[in-house]
């Protein structure tokens, strides 16, 4: 007798994702190994894979430019498989502030960073990022000043982009490792800067 | 399909209205901003999206608009700016 | 002109809230699927075009991994990959099979 306390029944979403995913082994289209190990392999695409090529980035002038140049073979550089991504990074300076959206979708450096937060796919983010920057920005705890640009990106076709963050002051001789626990997810989408508090 | 704009070149989006898949924003028709750079070619991805091979690929572009350009009441710095990738057949010399 | 209804950039909207949910081992399954058909040629694109075609009360109700296995169903339906007679089968089948 089923405990009903403790079954909830699947939704007619997980129903259909059970139903595809059965259909495609019995066709003989992919294996559950198969989405076993892309589960997995996307569990490991975490944004530390990102906050170290910012570190490397940080210590390493000629790296950043090439980072700056072609984002997916400086990755490439440091063991970071981006498969078919082609990634553009763009660099914070005390001029310029970045800040990425998908405003049609919710596309997104998935394979160098694993999946963007619920936020990113919302209504509102896509809705205002491209219009009024500063006011989404606020709502993140981020003033920029008047005097610095904002540049936004709207991620509409093929590439995928990141975000540069500037180098926190009071870090000088760090290692990599240590600057790179400085980098979070939201700088590299730019919704917030790495600090030292 | 050979690239027909130059880096900081001055461009302008089309007012069209299409139906079917398109990456080509709503709000950015009509706009007029500058290359700020070739991305490349690319398969069409309104070709993709009806199943079809989406070549030969068309040259893709990040184009820079300036927000006060965009939005007649922006509010930000009059520097801030919009960076929108558009393939070549949406854009027209300005 | 009409806008499309996820053709939202610019539109007026609400304060982001910033959740974030640790995601569900079917929707992590999702992904999988849409990213290993996406090896098979099932595009990226053709189930963009899908979500795009949804009822847009469905894309603003629907959770973000409910519209990517919708339009995977839809494009592989299209395709010809799978059938409307094999979904229903399956589907209670897979009912009928329970907890």
């Amino acid at each position: 007798m089923t405990d009903r306390g403790k079954y909830q029944p699947l939704s007619y979403f997980q129903l259909m994702e059970v139903t595809l995913r059965e259909l495609l082994v019995e066709k003989g289209l992919l294996t559950e190994a198969q989405v076993q190990a892309e589960v997995a392999a996307m569990r490991d695409r975490t944004p530390e894979r990102g906050a170290r090529v910012v570190a490397k980035a940080w210590t390493d002038a000629a790296f950043k430019q090439r980072l700056l140049e072609n984002g997916t073979t400086a990755c490439e550089e440091l063991g970071l498989g981006l498969g078919t991504l082609k990634l553009v990074v763009v660099e914070n300076t005390p001029q310029v502030h970045n800040a990425i959206v998908c405003t049609l979708c919710s596309c997104y450096p998935r394979m160098l960073l694993g999946i963007p937060p619920d936020w990113y796919k919302s209504r509102n983010y896509r809705s205002r990022m491209v219009r009024e920057p500063r006011a989404v920005l606020a709502e993140f705890g981020l003033r920029i000043a008047e005097h610095v640009t904002i540049r936004i990106h709207d991620s509409t076709a093929d590439m995928r982009y990141m975000v540069l963050p500037l180098r926190p002051a009071g870090t000088e001789g760090w290692s990599e490792q240590r600057l790179a626990a400085l980098v979070s997810r939201d700088a590299m989408i730019g919704v917030a800067i790495p600090s030292l508090s | 399909m050979a690239p027909r704009f130059k880096t900081g070149e001055k461009v302008k989006v089309m007012k069209a209205y299409p139906l079917g898949h398109v990456r080509t924003p709503f709000y950015i028709r009509g706009c007029v901003g500058e290359i700020e750079r070739l991305c490349g070619s690319f398969p069409n991805p309104e070709e993709l999206a009806q199943m079809r091979d989406g070549l030969p690929a068309q040259p893709l572009y990040r184009v820079r608009f300036r927000q006060k350009e965009v939005w007649p009441d922006y509010r930000g710095s009059p520097s801030d700016v919009l960076e929108v990738e558009i393939f070549q057949h949406w854009l027209e010399k300005a | 002109m009409k806008r499309m209804h996820h053709d939202m950039g610019g539109l007026p909207a609400g304060k982001v809230e910033r959740t974030e949910h640790d995601y569900a081992e079917w929707e992590r399954r999702v992904d999988a699927l849409a990213v290993l058909m996406g090896a098979k040629n099932v595009t990226v694109d053709e189930r963009r075009k899908h979500i795009e075609a949804l009822p847009p009360e469905d894309y603003d109700r629907m959770s973000y991994y409910e519209r990517w296995i919708v339009s995977l169903a839809q494009a592989l339906l299209q395709r010809g990959v799978i059938t409307t007679a094999e979904l229903a089968r399956k589907i209670l089948e897979v009912e009928r099979r329970g907890p």
